[in-house]
């Protein structure tokens, strides 16, 4: 049963993620953000119902489109947009930008831009967790494009061979960049490539915030008492161009076809459809507001001192 | 003549390597040591044997044939808090983590703000002779030596390898950590004491006025060798071992090569874009062009390493031709000279124990 305290949070994660994207793209055009952003419009959901189940000492490894798993797993909104700005403040200090987000303090280690690289960083860390002994899990999000990657296999087989807690999430968008998947893969059934590593997989097609929010529920739990890896392919859908602000549906490769039937089952409208319309109401001013408050932290906050070039080149 | 080693065992560089990561585990709960085959009969020739009965299978454990993945598994271990020493039994497998190294290890201080550290140590060992042919002979260093945010060391005997293991795992950076095969059974007096061996402290290993010559890891020896042969032509040479080369001390190169006026660097590697160019590029714009100081190095022959006896001689530069080219440095208008074979042959012969 979801209780309405479920609802409004889910609802809440969904929509920030959602309005927080579309500032930035609105934001986008006056220069203002110094890095290239890969929005997750569209992709709100998979970080979501995912982050919902973990607790706030679990830890997520993003990928370079790493905005909505940021936020999900309650990323600080304010250090999210100095970073953008390459603002000294930024929750790299300025010194990642849009694709190398982190935040420690809430369980989010940084995202790379070369596709596949998090992947057994998140199993590392998974070692140390199952070393640690105390039930907390690491998960790997990565796209359809970074399966393709050699050390995805070699991740999968490390972490089923030692049974650490870890989960493989796959937020297949079907595009790797502009080549589509039909261009890439031999079959789709990749899940059933990962089961044969020794883990169990599933595939949720229609990016269902609850029911992938229960997967991963069902997959989570036995795995903080030793039960090991496990899989969750999640078909999604990448609204706006692979990176920057806009759309690109008259370039030739997609169809817009493809989004209209991603639209009729937004995550973010059939959430808001299980909330009275003034909780709703709510909710929408308060994200609002946090938005506009982190934007104005952003714009306020001092650059980087040219002397800080350096700091950080080693560990000291 | 600096000497680090007060006292101490006789101890082959193998054993004190093993020492050293050995004291540094019992030492430090988080520290934990994998690679393929870490825990088999061989126990990389030695330098792992008895570690996980000592340690168990949780801290000293065998992986699959996935260097990219083991490499970011240490990365990830190291960013929670663990301290990772990862073994490749070859430099030529860590090709294979070149991702995980130069994008993610090397930078992930630097471009998450200082949010993470990745204290992690990649041992891999350079081979030589026996016909390791192609892809078990390279001295690739240099390649890490390129990217801020590493650290490489390639300590050239065993009171330095164990120090500068110390100095590895407990250094809060990647430690791209060079042994070369052919140490492995090189003894020197080591310490039974846990002791760290600082980076970027070049070590000067033997005292003179005639040229400076720089050994690399396994050329070290060599120019102690060639250093022994120039005697008999009257030229006593200062030869440096940096051991560290990534920080690399510069500052004690250049003085003995202002003093000695001749700079000769001798490396374990091709000179194309290698530490041997970075050590004379560094001595050059620290005043080595200005205040005329000849300078010259040696390699490997620009070309990939044959498994043939005859090739793989001609491959390696060797005491002799050191001293030789060395000898011409001191002696530009003389001919050429070689130094006595008999007495080169015996050089091989030569242990150097150090104190160094």
């Amino acid at each position: 049963m979801l209780h309405p305290q479920d609802s409004e949070r889910i609802y809440r994660s969904l929509r920030l993620i959602r309005r927080v994207e579309e500032e930035i793209a609105r934001i986008y055009p006056t220069d203002k953000i110094k890095s290239p952003v890969h929005l997750s419009i569209g992709q709100e959901a998979v970080a979501v119902g995912v982050c919902d189940v973990l607790k706030p000492d679990d830890v997520v490894a993003p990928t370079y489109r790493s905005h909505a798993a940021y936020l999900a797993k309650g990323g600080d909104l304010n250090a999210m947009f100095a970073e953008l700005y390459g603002k000294g403040s930024g929750c790299s200090h300025g010194k990642g930008g849009s694709m190398h987000m982190i935040d420690m303090n809430h369980g989010i280690l940084g995202a790379s831009a070369v596709v596949g690289t998090t992947i057994p960083i998140a199993v590392g860390y998974s070692l140390a967790l199952e070393r640690e002994g105390k039930g907390r899990v690491a998960v790997a999000f990565f796209g359809d494009g970074g399966t393709e990657e050699g050390v995805f296999y070699e991740s999968l087989n490390f972490a089923a061979l030692h049974r650490l807690p870890v989960l493989f999430v796959c937020e297949n968008n079907s595009y790797a960049i502009h080549t589509p998947i039909e261009k890439r893969w031999a079959t789709r059934r990749l899940c059933e490539r990962v089961e044969t590593f020794g883990m169990p997989a599933r595939l949720i097609e229609d990016s269902d915030v609850l029911e992938i929010r229960r997967q991963v529920a069902e997959f989570i739990d036995p795995m903080r008492s030793g039960g090991g890896p496990a899989f969750l392919e999640c078909q999604t859908y990448r609204w706006r161009e692979h990176v920057g602000p806009g759309e690109d549906y008259d370039a030739g490769y997609r169809n817009r076809t493809e989004l209209e039937k991603w639209q009729n089952g937004d995550q973010v409208a059939v959430t808001a459809a299980l909330l009275k319309p003034e909780v709703r109401r709510r909710i929408d001013g308060e994200i609002e507001t946090s938005i506009a408050a982190a934007i104005d932290f952003a714009e306020s906050a001092d650059w980087p001192r040219p002397e800080e070039l350096l700091t950080n080149a080693y560990a000291e | 003549m600096p000497t680090p080693n007060n006292g101490g065992r006789l101890l082959r560089y193998v054993d004190a390597l093993r020492e050293g990561i050995a004291q540094e585990m019992e030492r430090d709960p988080r520290v934990f040591l994998f690679g393929l085959d870490v825990d088999d009969h061989k126990g990389i020739q030695g330098s792992t044997t008895g570690l996980q009965q000592q340690f168990g299978t949780k801290r000293v454990f065998n992986t699959p044939l996935s260097e990219d993945a083991m490499t970011g598994v240490a990365i990830g271990a190291a960013m929670a808090g663990l301290r990772p020493v990862h073994v490749h039994i070859r430099m030529d497998f860590l090709m294979l983590c070149m991702n995980q190294i130069v994008n993610m290890a090397s930078k992930a201080h630097y471009m998450y703000g200082g949010a993470v550290r990745v204290p992690m140590v990649v041992r891999s060992m350079i081979g030589k002779s026996w016909g390791q042919g192609a892809q078990h002979s390279q001295g690739l260093y240099s390649m890490f030596m390129h990217v801020p945010g590493l650290k490489v060391v390639a300590p050239s005997n065993a009171h330095d390898v164990k120090g500068c293991m110390i100095a590895a795992i407990r250094d809060d950076n990647p430690v791209i950590f060079v042994e070369h095969r052919l140490l492995y059974p090189t003894e020197a007096y080591v310490p039974e004491k846990p002791y760290a061996v600082e980076f970027g402290k070049a070590r000067v290993c033997t005292h003179g006025d005639d040229i400076t010559i720089v050994g690399v890891s396994n050329m070290a020896v060599e120019c102690l060798r060639a250093q022994e042969l120039l005697r008999e032509a009257g030229i006593h040479a200062e030869v440096i071992d940096p051991i560290s080369l990534m920080p690399l001390d510069s500052a004690t190169i250049m003085e003995s090569a202002s003093r000695t006026r001749r700079l000769l660097v001798v490396d374990n590697a091709w000179t194309a874009c290698g530490a041997s160019a970075e050590i004379l590029a560094r001595v050059a714009e620290a005043g080595g062009a200005r205040e005329g100081i000849a300078m010259a190095r040696m390699g490997f022959a620009p070309t990939t390493c044959p498994p043939s006896p005859p090739l793989e001689r001609e491959f390696y530069p060797n005491p002799v031709t050191i001293a030789s080219r060395a000898y011409a440095m001191v002696h530009p208008d003389a001919p050429p000279w070689m130094p006595d074979p008999e007495h080169a042959a015996l050089s091989y012969q030569l242990q150097f124990r150090g104190p160094f």
